[in-house]
């Protein structure tokens, strides 16, 4: 099929093909994947048909394909109200506290059959410093369903090594359609490079979804999927914000470019409630940079500064101000108040806004050689930089090329 | 950074049953010539340097540079995926070299068996909180 590319003439009527089944699930993201895994166990009693249709191809399509290096929330001994509370103050009250209880109550199950397939997740060595997924096992560590301790990067965060995070998630999914495949007897039931692009309702019922429609990115052939339920998980929006960079290199960000906004206007076009899509993430951007720095904040401790070494959340002046609009919400200081009060600065003239990651570093290279002595610190130091390239290596490789085209050494 | 290829390296997986890269992208960008039988990105400036063409191809004909508009060129980070880990050659401008080895997953690749000594699914609690191998957290 893949060789077959661009033989097909653009006039010809295209062979259309009608797949009827009782879950269509549109997306093959981290999050398809896990309601195939979970919705075949319920459908097999009842003999159920679950489809999956994917835009790319599985083992790395949506967001996760790149790879992350870390899971953003694992509850483990936390409690679930207090990360409802964390939700609501970082995103200003803009949330439905019970769909946050919702995650909360459930996520940790899924960190665990992650683990379970084969994710390496870090823990915490005796000596108190970290282990990766491979070390933790030559300890013998636990799991974490049997109790092991994470390493956390905040309170909520845990880090792993997540290069192939979604290639395994995805296998465990492949594996759960091809089991409901084959109790249910139909030929295909897990479609790549077949583009959803509009849902259809039912004629009898005007409130009932009863249809999607989409095309081969690959053959000539359209797709009419014909189910009692679906599941819509096919990403936000990028590159519809305009962005800072020019020429070829516009609008890098660490999300995939690839997220057309199909998700938000399939829903839309069909008449479908939109629920917590007020939160727009404009990420802002560092100098020199253009990945994710929750790691690099909360683990390493980073600071970030103006062009003339100054902390933008320690302006009194923009803090006052953001006081006088957002209230209460400023005293958390969470992520949507910090870059607030960054726009400021950058609107003030004094950007570009700096990530100090070499005096992060210097600090913590400080730190382990008081703490362990010039040997055993410097051991540990070394593997504390390999840490800090592998957060980007796993998940914002450019930003790495970047900083090799640099010069900049980190350590 | 967007992915380009070498063309004196690259087959065009004639030899395999599917062209790796055209296949991996999940941009769907990595195009195969048929008549050069050359692979090549079809729109560089659509590239999210996910890596993904880099790691899965078999000659290790596909590379990635820098932006032009903010990367300087020179350097290079050269990725080797095996099967439970992967290796990073990073090539700075000046020359230093820094080389990293990260695990990528504690299970052979393939042997995930999803359900294996999980429970079936309980129909009667089909509308209750948690999945179906396990109860939502109640505090």
């Amino acid at each position: 099929m893949e060789k077959e590319t661009c033989t097909f003439s653009y006039c010809a009527k295209p062979e259309i093909v009608e797949v009827d089944t009782d879950l269509l699930l549109i997306g093959g993201g981290m999050a398809c994947c896990g309601a195939a895994y979970e919705a075949v166990r319920w459908a097999a009693p009842k003999g159920l048909k679950v489809t999956m249709v994917d835009k790319a191809a599985t083992d790395r399509s949506g967001a996760v394909a790149m790879g992350l290096s870390a899971i953003n929330t694992y509850i483990g001994e936390n409690k679930v109200e207090d990360y409802v509370r964390y939700v609501r103050g970082d995103l200003m009250g803009i949330t439905r506290d019970d769909l946050v209880f919702d995650l909360g109550r459930h996520v940790d199950n899924s960190v665990h059959m992650f683990e379970e397939w084969g994710l390496p997740i870090w823990k915490k060595g005796d000596d108190g410093f970290s282990l990766d997924g491979f070390q933790a096992k030559d300890a013998g560590k636990a799991k974490l369903v049997d109790g092991g301790t994470p390493v956390r990067s905040g309170k909520w965060q845990i880090m792993i090594n997540g290069e192939s995070y979604k290639a395994i998630v995805a296998e465990a999914a492949k594996k759960a359609l091809e089991e409901n495949r084959k109790a249910t007897g139909v030929d295909q039931n897990h479609f790549e490079r077949v583009f959803i692009v509009r849902l259809f309702k039912d004629a009898n019922d005007p409130k009932r979804v009863a249809a999607a429609v989409g095309f081969s990115v690959r053959e000539h052939k359209m797709y009419i999927f014909k189910a009692k339920a679906m599941v819509l998980a096919a990403g936000g929006a990028v590159n519809v914000f305009r962005p800072r960079s020019t020429k070829e290199g516009q609008g890098r960000a660490w999300y995939p470019v690839w997220n057309s906004g199909s998700g938000y206007a399939l829903g839309m076009q069909a008449g479908a409630e939109l629920t917590l899509m007020e939160n727009r993430f404009v990420p802002a951007r560092f100098k020199d940079g253009y990945g994710p720095v929750g790691a690099w904040f909360l683990f390493f401790k980073a600071k970030a500064t103006n062009s003339l070494g100054e902390d933008y959340c320690a302006n009194e002046e923009y803090v006052n101000d953001a006081k006088k609009k957002y209230g209460a919400y400023v005293d958390k200081m969470g992520t949507a108040i910090r870059n607030h009060l960054m726009m400021q600065d950058m609107k003030a003239g004094k950007g570009p806004i700096i990530m100090r990651t070499h005096e992060a570093m210097e600090a913590i290279n400080k730190s382990f050689i008081e703490k362990l002595g010039e040997k055993e610190g410097k051991k540990k130091v070394k593997h504390l930089e390999a840490e800090a390239w592998e957060d980007f290596l796993d998940m914002c490789i450019g930003q790495a090329g970047l900083w090799a085209a640099k010069n900049e050494r980190r350590a | 950074m967007p992915s380009f290829v070498i063309a004196e390296k690259c087959d065009g997986c004639k030899a395999q049953d599917k062209t790796a890269c055209q296949y991996i992208c999940p941009n769907d960008l990595m195009t195969l010539d048929r008549d050069l039988m050359k692979a090549y990105n079809q729109e560089p400036e659509q590239c999210w340097e996910c890596y993904n063409c880099v790691k899965i191809c078999p000659q290790q004909a596909i590379e990635v540079r820098g932006y032009q508009d903010f990367c300087p060129l020179g350097a290079s980070v050269i990725p080797l995926r095996g099967t439970d880990s992967i290796m990073w050659t990073i090539k700075f401008r000046n020359g230093v070299l820094k080389r990293f080895k990260f695990p990528i997953r504690t299970t052979p690749e393939a042997s995930i068996d999803p359900y294996a000594g999980k429970p079936e699914a309980d129909l009667s609690k089909i509308k209750e909180p948690g999945f179906f191998n396990y109860e939502a957290r109640k505090e």
